[in-house]
């Protein structure tokens, strides 16, 4: 069938910001229909609320509106636009359940919008657990036993019929939110009464746990003509129990025979007919008994997945351009497979090679949090590895991961653990087992025991043993030196995945003489293509991974050649903004007909996309990975600077390896990274910074905290990021905190800043070429300094600053630009006091509010900058600074807490947040208003105000601000001493007792939704505190709340601004025209 | 134990052997499933060629006899990146390797089957030999060339029955299953229909097979080069016209062959669980499990006979029917084992058509 001609305007909704459970994987899915449905003809309207994606971008749909995902903005977008038809199955459950959602509001039906893709029937029998339970039960499937309960009591009734431990499903959520695993009753309360809250429709599935069974998945296509194919079969190593998310996974399935793949594929194939998906992929997970095959039918995603991401990355065949081709009418066998051109897309994909998966998980910022996993996802982010062997994928795919390792330990970051701890970490699944099932074989454990204890299939246990023999092997050979040890030693360890780093620390040497040697010997890595047959046809596209074989396909081309470096797994501090960044690079070079060269080991991302770049290396970002990949394409130059923290800590190892740095060299990110040495410019330019001092010791520390006077900044020197940052306002509690919570010492020194209290924070990206400066935005932070930049909420153009300061501020910005003699763009953070402005950090590369900035502005900062370090000058590709705009852009954090029970919710030096949305509007209010309702907060414009504030912030702005809600038309509602202090100063407030006071208290106000909107600012004590339990409260039953007074105000001035004006519904190319 | 592969072309590489401790000569294919090596090791259309897996991790699974699709192992030897030892699979009975010494065939691991398989791609298939234990390069590559190529050697004699025999379904339909090296998924899928089966050998003379009596004849599939199966030609010539006809891989082509229509060796053939294949009369597009070097040339096809299906990577054909009589034919392998079961229905088509010329 061709494609439908009665369509000519499509709407494609995307994910929003990235959050647990849904990360870059839809920008890349998004991106993809995006192209393929204008490579068709269609009008496209994008409607996303998340800056940092691609897909936002206004080459990639005909109208892009960066607009809160919510049903009734989504409505007025329709309105304005009347599209013909919504493709809702490649933006996540966001997408599908907004999709339902103004299906339910007969909106569709209004303006004539068909769903395409997808059916509403559909989407309701693969989501209700009761509908897809009766739908298997037709077709012959078996499923867990399971129920479906809207109350406490039903839950308690069905997993009495079932038998304990229950797997609680919420209907309609994404990632497992609310969902977890209840060994006894009191479990099931929580966890039921949880779930119940969360799920859309107050339902719970009440499931037999199967845990411990074999897990698979399977990713399903299906035509209007009916034709079905499988493209990818994942194995899970982590069985049953782990959600998917978590688990480290394997491609293609490894321990099913002919037969009982085969069977998964009928049953899967049959389940996709049932559900009556008409077009698309979609995601069907299974578990199987390890011991008598029994088979059942877990879930089916009627949508492009994240598996389905790591699927297309996996094979190469690209599901979501398909899918999207798929829903305006072809057929898989008018499609042509990309890959080999010649052959057509109604197929299934072989492979030869292994595919591994492995979570990356941020439990390091959130110590507090639950670390054993379970059917709720908790990692942010992953990594995929390519391997002719499952261990040289596992230990790539470790290596990928950045947290550390080179490998699956034998590194020199082993531990020395008891039995104790080792089985404990065996027994519940948790980020490290991986290591832990290591550990158990050195100390003697036998595979049946392992797997008693983890119910990993023993294929995966005996795969890990080969490697700890294969160690042993190594250290018996370690007594003589590198080069005495065979040719075929060393090539059986790389083609196990060794690093050489794993070779230098077991050879004890360094990993320059490891290459040096291994290359000497002839021990070199090759590079194959992922072709998505096996070697069938001829591949006509360059994606690459590397290997320890015979034959090498990457062969050289003739042309100029840039490398790019990708920024590896998302995790906090390093999300999609960086692959935004490396993507522009890309096409920006492209432009300049430089071959790019593509390196990352992300699958959510649209740089690991085989048709961005014009060669993919699916590779670690390591030294050795990425020499090798430099030493057999011979590059002009490798660019670090777009893929964030990842590539700029190997830029000076590639560097002495003879790599060329591309843009700002590597002494000049020293500058800005080396304290005294950015100290010291800066005195030289003449700017101001807070004072500050290094401390080696305690009393070294006192002294200096003393000297510059509290409150002070302490951190550690030797851990990025904010990490263990702290704010004190004292000597008792300085410490205090040093004792707990730091180590000092000579070789681990604190570094002490003047903490400038109630600062306003600025922002600033910039372009230099090394002659001239280009600012690209200046943004006002909206939380004062002290709470980390990517928390902060931003708006651009600054909306209190004066033109003096804005003058100084760009003055400076050009200073250091030039003195660190820039190439590319560069990040430099204010903060302004008393109308003086400080200068707090310069960071020489792109920065995470590049892509905001980009968006807001129009000005494609990344993409400039790109052309820059390749020697192009800002003066020839005509640039003008855009500084004054018509428009206001608030750009707003989102955060994890609601999956990462026991966390406090709270802002701080430490970043927490995992994604970002923006709002757009004509003034501050209504960009504010739009950006928390973008990130999930929906302010309230009537109701009632609960206002607890720390002893510090009981000061006139406090008053201010309850007054204002009065005005506003608010009842306030305080506990004693806020409420004390408030009706000194004449603001009327109702009591409302503390938890520690008796009942009904605050709590109990917030679970009877009696709250509207919770102001709530942080003692800054840690543990379960009265603030906590509020805050926590606040996230987990979804009312409104902030946490520190300058939001309250920014929510104040939205609460005001809605309540008057009405929000602007314009899409962003229309926002850029009118500022040109 | 090492082992060398070589093949025609001289190429030479080197690993380790397993299975066997022989010496093996043969046809080189690579076959692209990724599961169902024990299906394809015991399929005797493998006879005759050293069979390569493109997927690297081989023997995961186990063996487990109940998936055999003949007697025992037909290839003649067996090549894979790497074999796995301690297989993991409720199923399991034994080790690919242990399988591989019971029928004594050589294996060799640990070679770069990518590069080999490209090789294949690029020059065609290829006399190739394995050797076990100290191997001298240029012997190797002698013993790889100097076989006789397949096209010379009959190899349907070295793997059908050799008598009449009788597979009772219960069912009232009776059919003549001409063994040019059967694998057991047709009869199960057949006698699962139940259709009883008497299996007679390639070169059963077709007025004994008229004296039974049957309701239909099915051509199995079988190995080698089909122009060398005359006998079994002979016998379609003469019952075409007479009985329901279906026929399956070899038995598509010896069909084609004895209507008037002539085969072609492919450049290296399809093996593997992959393949689509499009039903013109459906519009549908079929997964199908292939395993052939030859194929029917369309062009020499008779004007009574019609091109059902197509594979469409290639566009060669993969399934006919006579326009005359009741006759059906595919190239593809609607059995599975291994392979998808998408395409099953063959057997109904077959079934109904016995049924309504009865």
């Amino acid at each position: 069938m061709p494609k439908r001609e009665d369509l000519k305007k499509i709407m494609v909704i995307g994910s929003g910001p990235i959050v647990i459970g849904q990360a870059a994987e839809f920008d890349y899915s998004g991106s993809q229909a995006c192209k393929a449905l204008r490579e068709e003809g269609y009008e496209v309207v994008l409607v996303n609320s998340n800056p940092a994606t691609i897909m936002t971008d206004p080459e990639m749909a005909d109208s892009v509106y960066i607009e809160p995902l919510d049903a009734e903005m989504v409505a007025k977008i329709i309105e304005r636009e009347t599209p013909d038809a919504l493709l809702p199955t490649l933006g996540g459950q966001t997408a599908l359940n907004l999709a339902v959602r103004l299906t339910e509001m007969g909106v569709l039906e209004k303006y004539g919008v068909e769903l395409i893709g997808a059916k509403f029937e559909a989407i309701k029998k693969a989501e209700d657990r009761d509908l897809f339970k009766e739908s298997m039960r037709r077709i012959g499937l078996e499923v867990p036993k399971s129920d479906v309960a809207s109350d406490i009591s039903e839950a308690f009734a069905i997993a009495d019929e079932i038998g304990y431990p229950v797997v609680v499903r919420p209907a309609f959520t994404l990632g497992g939110t609310g969902g977890g695993i209840a060994y006894n009753r009191e479990e099931l309360r929580e966890v039921a009464k949880k779930g119940l809250k969360l799920s859309m429709i107050n339902q719970v599935l009440i499931e037999e746990g199967v845990l411990g069974w074999k897990e698979f998945e399977l990713e399903v296509m299906r035509d209007l003509a009916d034709n079905v194919v499988i493209i990818c079969s994942i194995e899970n190593f982590d069985p049953m129990g782990v959600h998917t998310g978590d688990s480290i996974t394997v491609a293609p399935a490894q321990t099913l025979t002919d037969d009982e793949y085969q069977y998964l594929r009928d049953a899967a194939i049959k389940i996709i007919r049932e559900i009556g998906v008409e077009t698309g992929g979609s995601n069907i997970q299974f578990a199987v008994h390890p011991e008598n095959g029994r088979v059942v039918a877990i879930e089916m995603n009627p949508r492009v997945s994240r598996s389905s991401a790591l699927a297309s990355k996996a094979t190469g065949f690209p599901i979501a351009k398909i899918a999207a081709k798929l829903a305006v009418g072809y057929t898989l066998d008018e499609i042509p497979n990309d890959i080999t051109k010649e052959t057509p897309a109604s197929f299934e994909p072989t492979i030869d090679y292994v595919v591994v998966k492995i979570p990356r998980f941020a439990f390091d910022k959130f110590p507090t949090a639950d670390w054993v996993l379970g059917s709720q996802m908790k990692s942010v982010g992953e990594v995929m590895a390519i391997g002719r062997t499952f261990e040289e994928a596992l230990q790539k795919a470790l290596r990928s991961l950045e947290i550390g390792r080179y490998g699956l330990g034998c590194d020199g970051k082993d531990k020395e653990l008891t039995m104790e701890e080792i089985k404990e970490k065996l027994r519940f699944p948790n980020a490290s087992r991986v290591y832990y099932i290591r550990y158990a074989l050195q100390n003697g454990m036998s595979i049946e025991e392992i797997y008693d204890l983890t119910k990993i299939d023993p294929w995966f246990i005996e795969k890990i043993k080969n490697l700890v023999e294969f160690e042993e092997e190594l250290k018996a050979w370690a007594r003589c030196s590198i080069e005495e040890v065979p040719k075929e030693v060393i090539r059986e360890a790389k083609r196990l995945g060794y690093s050489d780093r794993q070779l230098a620390h077991i050879f004890n040497t360094t990993e320059r003489e490891v290459r040096m040697v291994r290359k000497g010997k002839g021990v070199g890595a090759v590079y194959k293509i992922v072709d998505t047959c096996a070697a069938e046809f001829e591949a006509k596209t360059p994606y690459y991974y590397s290997t320890y074989e015979d034959e090498n396909e990457a062969l050289r081309t003739e042309r100029r050649k840039v490398m790019i470096l990708g920024a590896g797994p998302n995790r906090i501090g390093q999300g999609i903004e960086f692959d935004y960044c490396c993507v522009h690079a890309v096409f920006s070079l492209k432009e300049d007909d430089y071959e790019t060269i593509m390196v990352n080991c992300n699958p959510e991302t649209v740089s690991t996309d085989y048709d961005t770049s014009d060669r993919l290396y699916f590779e670690p970002i390591t030294h050795e990975d990425v020499m090798n990949i430099y030493e057999n394409e011979q590059p002009e130059g490798v660019i670090v600077q777009f893929g964030g923290q990842t590539p700029l800590n190997i830029a000076k190892d590639l560097e002495m390896s003879g790599a060329r740095i591309l843009g700002t060299s590597v002494d000049s990110i020293d500058m800005a990274e080396d304290r005294e040495r950015f100290s010291e410019m800066l005195n030289k330019l003449g700017i101001p910074q807070p004072e500050n001092g290094i401390a080696y010791s305690l009393e070294e520390a006192k002294e200096i905290a003393r000297k510059i006077g509290y409150p002070v900044l302490v951190r550690p020197s030797y851990v990025l990021g904010g990490r263990a940052m702290e704010i004190v306002y004292d000597e008792d509690t300085l410490e205090r905190y040093i004792n707990e919570a730091l180590e000092v010492s000579p070789d681990k020194p604190i570094l002490i800043d003047k903490f400038l209290e109630d600062a306003i924070e600025v922002e600033v990206d910039a372009l230099c070429d090394g002659e001239e400066v280009i600012i690209g935005g200046i943004m006002e932070h909206i939380e004062e300094a002290g709470v980390h930049s990517g928390d902060s909420a931003c708006v651009l153009p600054p909306v209190s600053l004066d033109d003096d300061t804005i003058q100084t501020i760009v003055e400076y910005t050009r200073k250091m630009a030039l003195s660190l003699n820039v190439v590319g763009l560069i990040n430099i953070q204010y903060a302004v006091k008393d109308d003086v402005v400080y200068v707090l950090e310069a960071n020489p590369r792109a920065s995470r509010t590049v892509p905001f900035v980009s968006k807001a502005t129009g000005i494609p900062l990344a993409k400039i900058a790109a052309k820059l370090m390749t020697g192009r000058k800002l003066r020839d590709l005509g640039i003008k600074e855009r500084l004054k705009l018509r428009h206001v852009a608030v750009k707003e954090a989102v955060f994890p807490f609601i999956k990462l029970s026991g966390v406090d919710p709270v802002l701080g030096p430490e970043m927490k947040s995992t994604g970002e949305v923006m709002g757009l509007d004509y003034d501050f209010g209504l960009a504010y208003y739009k950006a928390e309702l973008a990130a999930g907060m929906k302010l309230p414009t009537e109701g009632t105000v609960f206002i607890s504030v720390r002893e510090r912030d009981k000061n006139e702005k406090t008053v201010k601000l309850a007054k204002k809600f009065i005005e506003l038309g608010f009842k306030i509602i305080a506990t004693e001493g806020t409420r004390n202090f408030l009706r000194k100063h004449g603001v009327e407030a109702d009591l409302v007792l503390k938890v520690s006071q008796g009942r009904p208290n605050i709590l109990d106000a917030i679970v009877n939704r009696q709250v509207d909107l919770i102001i709530n600012t942080p003692s800054g004590k840690r543990g379960r505190t009265e603030g906590y339990m509020i805050r926590r409260a606040a996230v987990d039953y979804g009312v409104a709340h902030i946490t520190t007074l300058a939001g309250a105000y920014a929510a104040v001035k939205a609460i005001e601004a809605i309540k008057n004006k009405s929000m602007t519904v314009k899409s962003i190319q229309e926002y850029h025209e009118e500022n040109r | 134990m090492k082992a060398a592969l070589a093949l025609e072309d001289g190429t030479y590489v080197e690993g380790r052997a397993f299975g066997a401790e022989k010496d093996a000569l043969g046809e080189i294919v690579f076959c692209t499933s990724m599961t169902g090596y024990v299906e394809a090791l015991t399929d005797p259309s493998y006879k005759g060629q050293i069979l390569m897996m493109t997927y690297p991790l081989i023997g995961n699974y186990g063996v487990t006899r109940e998936d055999f699709e003949s007697d025992g192992v037909k290839v003649e030897g067996f090549v894979v990146r790497e074999l796995c030892k301690h297989p993991s699979n409720w199923r399991s009975e034994i080790s690919v390797d242990e399988l591989l010494r019971e029928y004594n065939v050589p294996g060799i691991e640990g070679v770069d089957t990518r590069m080999l398989t490209r090789k294949i791609r690029i020059y065609g298939s290829m006399k190739a030999a394995i050797g076990v234990g100290d191997v001298e390069k240029e012997d190797l590559v002698k013993k790889a060339v100097e076989q006789p190529s397949i096209s010379d050697i009959d190899l349907v004699d070295k793997v059908c029955v050799r008598e009449a025999k009788r597979l009772d379904a219960g069912g009232d339909l009776e059919v003549v299953l001409v063994d040019c090296g059967v694998k057991m998924s047709i009869v199960r899928q057949l006698m699962k229909r139940g259709v009883n089966i008497t299996l007679v050998p390639y070169d059963y003379p077709a007025d004994k097979i008229m004296e039974m009596n049957p309701d239909g004849v099915f051509i199995s599939n079988g190995p080698g080069d089909p122009v060398r199966v005359k006998p079994a030609i002979e016998t379609i010539k003469r019952l075409v016209d007479k009985l329901p006809m279906a026929g399956i891989c070899l038995g598509h082509q010896l069909t084609a062959l004895a209507l008037g229509a002539k085969t072609f060796k492919l450049k290296f053939g399809h093996h593997g669980s992959n393949q689509p294949v499009k039903d013109f009369e459906t519009g549908r597009v079929f997964i199908s499990s292939q395993n052939h070097n030859f194929a029917v040339d369309e062009k020499t096809l008779p004007k009574n006979i019609e091109v059902t299906q197509i594979n469409l990577n290639d566009n060669t054909v993969e399934g006919l029917v006579h326009k005359d009589i009741p006759l059906i034919t595919v190239q593809y392998h609607p059995e599975a084992g291994p392979g998808p079961h998408d395409t099953y229905f063959f057997f109904d088509r077959f079934v109904d058509m016995v049924k309504e010329y009865r």
